[in-house]
């Protein structure tokens, strides 16, 4: 529909060929996505964003912003950043010697594409699905657990490992975070060149040197950078965990998700602003994403 | 040397074991309905379930039409950009790609308050509203994906000529775009499509907050209430899931050896 509307217009331009007519129907022809974008994009959140600063009467105030800082909603914030940090660091340094391993370990050329190829899989598949696979797999009756029981005697369970608890958060997100950061880091790793590891060797650097002075200083935006768009990835899940562990892991879109279904903060305008704190964490985190980025462009050349 | 091969085996291996172990896992608890043997009985009993059938299509009926409106958005916009816009292009990019930095429950939360019964436009007031709705939020996340596939497509692709060419032969414009540029943007348009649709089909969020029939809540409401069916449908869902993107490496891979079409 959009477009035959766009369309009947420039047809008719064809027919009139003013400068500023042709000017208004260029701009014209963005405007069924600048519609769409204001529409469900932009106007919604500004609308949470402006709520957060006003009182359910409609004057303003910072009230909202400050009754952020309440226990129990610090507590969902703190819970959230750290399962988002700790899946983000695991996810990189895992991701990272992945990415190692099949740029620079001088492993076959079918491990490389099979790899890649699962990453861009296992890195779409999260949400619901993810938690079932993780309770199969580590639940009190999943196959590591009944295997680690019947085979050496252990008892995963018993030495206090829960999944439905802040670790097992963490290692099921790491499930889509390693491959992301696989498929991110693989192009940065292959756009170290050669001639960087010859150089530094021939003036009698060892590896351990040529990695702290040469290559993590190169790498550093994109390491860094690719960490900081996990912890975002991971800050705003919400599906797995709640498949995962209902209601009882008090995590900030677990809250958002009750705020939303039934108003458990007895403030609508508290739940603008914790859209609107979770809007700036995944917001700053990207934009320094995007920064650190550029700086990595730099050497890929 | 050896010692970084090792090293990478061993990374690979720790990899390798992280990837497949989870999957074997939900295999073999998939299969293990039936006391004291492996069967395929969860999997009966979620194709017999009248509802896994209802919200399997409801989804896959909403991924279709996310991929043909989205589509009709995106590739209009992306060759209009190209073609007569091309300082907007950082913008029109910037737009594409907040749905990642803007977490989807605080879309819909946006959604919720703005499009309420008593608003000016009440979409979630009736069935028809909300589904529209539910579809223009699936539309918004695919967005980043899609306007990079095609925008990605488009750049393989002259399209000042093509669009001169077409012109001087007396194209109008339905036929510069539905004739020129969207056979030439496929690969693009093919490979956005499968990957909105491994989107659209996994989706909880969205569909579970404007309370429609997915198969997301669906997941979930299974999870919750049942023993191994969870994990049949887990694999049933990696299958849709490496299904999509197996189609966007071979479609990626057809245009790759066949460039001299663009």
């Amino acid at each position: 529909m959009t477009a035959d509307d766009r369309n009947a217009m420039t047809t008719t331009t064809a027919a009139a060929p003013l400068i500023s007519k042709r000017a208004i129907i260029d701009w014209l022809g963005i405007a069924p996505f600048m519609i769409f974008a204001l529409m469900f994009l932009i106007v919604p959140t500004l609308y949470l964003v402006t709520g957060a600063f006003l009182t359910p009467e409609g004057e303003l105030t910072f009230k909202n912003i400050a009754d952020l800082f309440t226990p129990s909603i610090l507590s969902a914030y703190w819970i959230s950043i750290r399962v988002s940090v700790a899946s983000s660091l695991g996810g990189a340094l895992i991701g990272f010697f992945l990415a190692w391993a099949i740029v620079l370990g001088g492993v076959p050329a079918w491990v490389r594409s099979g790899l890649l190829t699962f990453s861009g899989v296992a890195s779409n598949f999260a949400g619901v699905p993810l938690a079932f696979a993780f309770l199969a797999t580590l639940g009190r009756t999943g196959l590591v657990t009944v295997f680690l029981r019947d085979w050496f005697g252990f008892n995963l369970y018993s030495t206090g490992f829960n999944l439905l608890s802040f670790f097992g958060l963490t290692i099921t997100y790491m499930y889509f975070q390693i491959p992301l950061m696989v498929l991110i880091l693989t192009p940065a790793l292959d756009g170290m060149k050669k001639e960087w590891r010859e150089a530094s060797e021939i003036l009698g650097a060892s590896t351990w040197q040529y990695w702290r002075m040469v290559a993590l200083p190169i790498l550093w935006p994109s390491l860094l950078g690719t960490t900081l768009l996990l912890f975002a990835n991971a800050f705003g899940a919400i599906a797995t965990a709640y498949a995962l562990t209902g209601s009882s892991l008090n995590i900030v879109p677990i809250l958002l998700y009750a705020q939303i279904r039934g108003d458990v903060l007895h403030n609508p305008n508290l739940g603008y602003a914790l859209a609107l704190g979770m809007i700036v964490i995944t917001g700053i985190s990207n934009i320094l994403y995007i920064w650190l980025r550029m700086r990595a462009e730099r050497w890929q050349k | 040397m050896k010692a970084q091969r090792l090293g990478a085996w061993i990374a690979i291996a720790i990899g390798a074991g992280y990837f497949v172990i989870p999957l074997l896992g939900t295999l073999e608890f998939s299969l293990r309905m039936r006391r004291g043997q492996y069967s395929f009985d969860a999997y009966q009993s979620v194709f017999s379930d009248i509802q896994f059938r209802e919200t399997f299509g409801y989804s896959m009926l909403m991924a279709l039409l996310t991929i043909i409106f989205g589509m009709l958005l995106v590739v209009p916009t992306a060759y209009w950009v190209r073609l007569r816009l091309p300082q907007v292009r950082p913008v029109v990019e910037f737009i594409t790609l907040l749905p990642l930095v803007i977490p989807a429950i605080v879309i819909v939360f946006g959604y919720l308050r703005l499009y309420n019964s008593s608003s000016i436009l009440p979409l979630t007031g009736s069935t028809s509203g909300t589904n529209a709705l539910l579809m223009f939020s699936y539309m918004t996340l695919s967005l980043p994906y899609m306007y990079r596939a095609v925008d990605t497509a488009m750049r393989a692709i002259d399209v000042r000529t093509l669009t001169e060419a077409a012109e001087s032969l007396g194209a109008k414009w339905p036929t510069i775009l539905f004739r020129c540029i969207f056979p030439n943007v496929m690969s693009g348009v093919l490979s956005g499509s499968f990957i909105t649709f491994a989107i659209v089909m996994g989706e909880f969020t969205m569909a579970a907050l404007l309370n429609r029939p997915a198969f997301g809540p669906y997941l979930q409401l299974v999870g919750a209430n049942k023993a191994y069916e969870p994990s049949a449908l887990a694999v049933i869902a990696f299958a849709i899931t490496w299904l999509s993107m197996g189609l966007i490496q071979l479609v990626s891979r057809f245009q790759k050896s066949a460039p001299a079409k663009a």
